[in-house]
């Protein structure tokens, strides 16, 4: 096996590490603090220097970027503690409409996503429809020439600052349940629709959307009608590896440690000289060795054009599983101050370590629960039946 | 970067899975349970070259690099060997970095000899249940700044264990000291990180064996009227546990190519992949069993022989929890208090 990355993903990984030296500024990271999980200035910066398009495939008229490329700046950015969902956004839905979309789409929306300027939200999940996605009971029906869609959408993230949805609807309840969905990407400030705050444990500030009677027109129709879920795999498709989720502890570490080695116990004893404190550390570096396998591997079988999958899955699991264990023990490492909350006196870092704590759970529920990446696994690399 | 074996790579790999298929089965493995050795199945190894497989060239080695003997590791594990394949090849290595000139060598690389180091800290001159002790003819230890060699103990026996290891004392009265200083004591610093790089991949295979046996096992056993192998409770348990062993997979095999380039992560990432790889391989082990009912624990059954050695295995090397202690001074700053 050969580990290392090619020359110009190492000196493209000296310059991503340049750029967040640069822009990834303390306001930039505490700016998300307020629930909104995206800043724009730094978005824009990233788009400013090519990275969004050059990370479209190029067979798409992409920029080119190889997929060690990408693994390296998602890498870099995740470690910083950079905010890019708003990027991972852009990027899966430029591609999902330059392989898929129609004239319309692809000179309405992907020019102003791969600027920067603007934001699609994900309109998959809905109050009765989470893992079995398929299930989505959001009308569209045909009237003439439009569209009119009823229903509501949740967990639409980023949608109270986004200008689309991409949205998931029924079109036919005749059919088998993935038989019957078209997508649409549909403009937000269309009449009928409106967006609701769902604030989380976690801090971030998600929505739900809500769908009366708003009429579109077929242009925004991506994908064939009922061949929506071709549409749902293209953006999964174009999801792995660049979602991130690979490294979601080492922000959580530094700043523990950070902690740990400036903070006495009552004893005057530091608290990074416990050697249980110590072990814990470097099981969780040891975990992050591992992700860093894992992602690794996603990236290499990327570079080789192989369609992976189950690979996803476990590097997702493994990730957010070993991260919400991390925020348990650093928060019980940092005594009873570890419950204050960012900002409150006497915060350990800030008040970081109580964010991850409630942030953790988030991640092994988005973008596929634990339960279903176990399921994959268990049917795709291990062959058992399938349960559902 | 290139993460899957190569096809000159796939082709030894080939070779020595025919090997082991035909010298180490889990029947010969049980026949050999008493003295955790197969005499035979190492007289037929010796033939492939692989117990010198990875010495210099220039003494008369195989050349190989340790991403090759990690090949062979990995399937140790799959077939829970009872060959002290890679006690050998690390120390053999080791005393070839010292003195290559030794008369040793020469069987040692022929592996008409084995050779294996002392893990543990020598107390009273004595070498405390050293991997291969009962079987060895060479043993490396560290006593203080020396390194030694003890050879021809005829009073060895056995000390009967969880994994049927060949554990043995050995006594270093009247080692050679073959060298000292503290270039020597890191040249033995780095044989054990071999030896944990090493059995990392071999835990490695022995895991993703024992989740194999438990699957297998899971979609023919009916209970309820239909299969175990239908039940998520199994199901994400088998899940998480090939998890870990994939985890363990490409971090000991990252760890073999540090040591290997020399990298200054080797020491440290040697030690990682160890731990991990060694929880991973008990996790998927003990998973395993527990699916298999009574049967899991019953002697008849294979899935006990994976579990005992995944937890005896990596044991040899000492309390794990002294070893996070040693990686966390590797990697962490220590307080600022006095």
């Amino acid at each position: 096996m050969d580990w290392s990355f090619p020359p110009e993903a190492e000196e493209f990984r000296t310059e991503v590490r340049a750029f967040i030296n640069e822009h990834l500024t303390d306001d930039v990271i505490s700016s998300t603090h307020e629930g909104t999980i995206h800043n724009w200035d730094f978005h824009k910066k990233i788009a400013d220097r090519g990275w969004l398009g050059g990370a479209v495939p190029s067979e798409l008229g992409g920029g080119g970027k190889s997929a060690l490329e990408m693994a390296v700046m998602i890498e870099e950015l995740q470690l910083a503690g950079a905010p890019i969902d708003g990027m991972g956004v852009a990027i899966v839905v430029a591609s999902v409409v330059l392989e898929l979309g129609n004239d319309h789409l692809k000179e309405t929306i992907v020019p102003k996503l791969l600027s920067g300027e603007t934001l699609v939200s994900f309109g998959y999940t809905e109050p009765d429809s989470g893992s079995d996605v398929a299930a989505a009971q959001t009308r569209a029906v045909k009237d003439g020439e439009e569209w009119v869609i009823n229903g509501q959408k949740m967990w639409t993230t980023m949608a109270h600052i986004a200008d689309y949805v991409l949205l998931l609807t029924r079109t036919n309840t005749d059919v088998p349940k993935h038989k019957g969905l078209t997508f649409f990407i549909v403009p937000l400030e269309t009449s009928g629709i409106e967006i609701q705050p769902v604030h989380t444990m976690g801090t971030e500030r998600s929505n739900a959307t809500f769908y009366d009677e708003v009429r579109i027109g077929d242009e925004w129709r991506i994908g064939d009608i009922d061949g929506g879920w071709e549409i749902m795999k293209a953006a999964l498709k174009y999801e792995r590896g660049i979602a991130g989720g690979q490294f979601p502890s080492p922000p959580l570490i530094d700043a523990f440690i950070e902690h740990a080695q400036k903070t006495e116990r009552p004893d005057r004893s530091s608290i990074i000289d416990d050697p249980v404190v110590r072990e814990r550390l470097v099981r969780s570096l040891i975990d992050v060795e591992v992700c860093r396998g894992f992602a690794y591997n996603t990236a290499f079988l990327a570079s080789e054009g192989v369609m992976f999958g189950v690979e996803g899955s476990m590097t997702k699991l493994f990730a957010s599983e070993s991260y919400k264990k991390h925020s348990k023990w650093f928060l019980d490492m940092a005594g009873t101050e570890g419950l204050l909350y960012l900002g409150e006196e006497g915060a350990p870092v800030g008040g970081v370590i109580d964010e991850h704590f409630r942030h953790a759970p988030v991640t092994t529920i988005y973008g596929g629960t634990s339960e279903i990446s176990r399921n994959l696994i268990a049917e795709g690399l291990l062959g058992l039946p399938r349960t559902r | 970067m290139y993460l899957r074996l190569n096809s000159d790579e796939l082709a030894i790999q080939d070779i020595f899975r025919s090997f082991f298929e035909s010298e180490c089965s889990i029947e010969r493995v049980r026949t050999s349970q008493h003295t955790g050795f197969d005499t035979e199945a190492w007289e037929r190894l010796i033939e492939t070259g692989a117990p010198g497989m990875c010495l210099p060239e220039h003494i008369g080695g195989g050349g190989a690099p340790l991403t090759t003997g990690a090949i062979v590791a990995d399937l140790v594990g799959e077939f829970v060997a009872p060959l002290p394949f890679i006690e050998h090849l690390v120390a053999s290595r080791l005393l070839a970095s010292l003195t290559p000139d030794h008369d040793l060598m020469p069987a040692l690389i022929s592996g008409e000899k084995i050779a294996s180091l002392a893990l543990q800290p020598t107390e009273d001159d004595q070498a405390k249940l050293v991997p291969g002790g009962a079987i060895a003819d060479a043993v490396i230890a560290c006593k203080g700044n020396d390194l030694v060699l003890a050879s021809g103990d005829d009073s060895v026996s056995l000390l009967r264990n969880t994994a049927d290891l060949p554990l043995a004392h050995r006594s270093l009265n009247g080692a050679e000291t073959i060298a000292s200083g503290g270039a020597a004591v890191e040249r033995f610093s780095r044989a054990r990180s071999e030896w944990q790089a090493l059995m990392a991949v071999a835990l490695t295979g022995l895991g993703r064996k024992a989740v194999d046996i438990g699957v297998a096992y899971a979609k023919e056993r009916y209970q309820f009227g239909v299969l175990i192998g239908s039940f998520q409770g199994l199901q994400h348990g088998f899940a998480s546990a090939i998890t870990g062993v994939d985890g363990s997979h490409f971090l000991s095999n990252r760890a073999v190519s540090a040591l290997e380039n020399d990298s200054d992560l080797g020491e440290r990432l040697a030690g990682m992949a160890f731990l991990f790889a060694s929880e991973a391989a008990l996790d998927a082990s003990a998973a395993s069993l527990q699916y298999h009912g009574g049967y899991g624990f019953a002697e008849e059954y294979d899935i006990q022989l994976y579990y005992r050695r995944a937890k005896g295995w990596p044991l040899q090397f000492g309390d794990p929890g002294v070893e996070y202690q040693r990686i966390a001074n590797l990697c962490l700053p220590s307080g600022k208090v006095a």
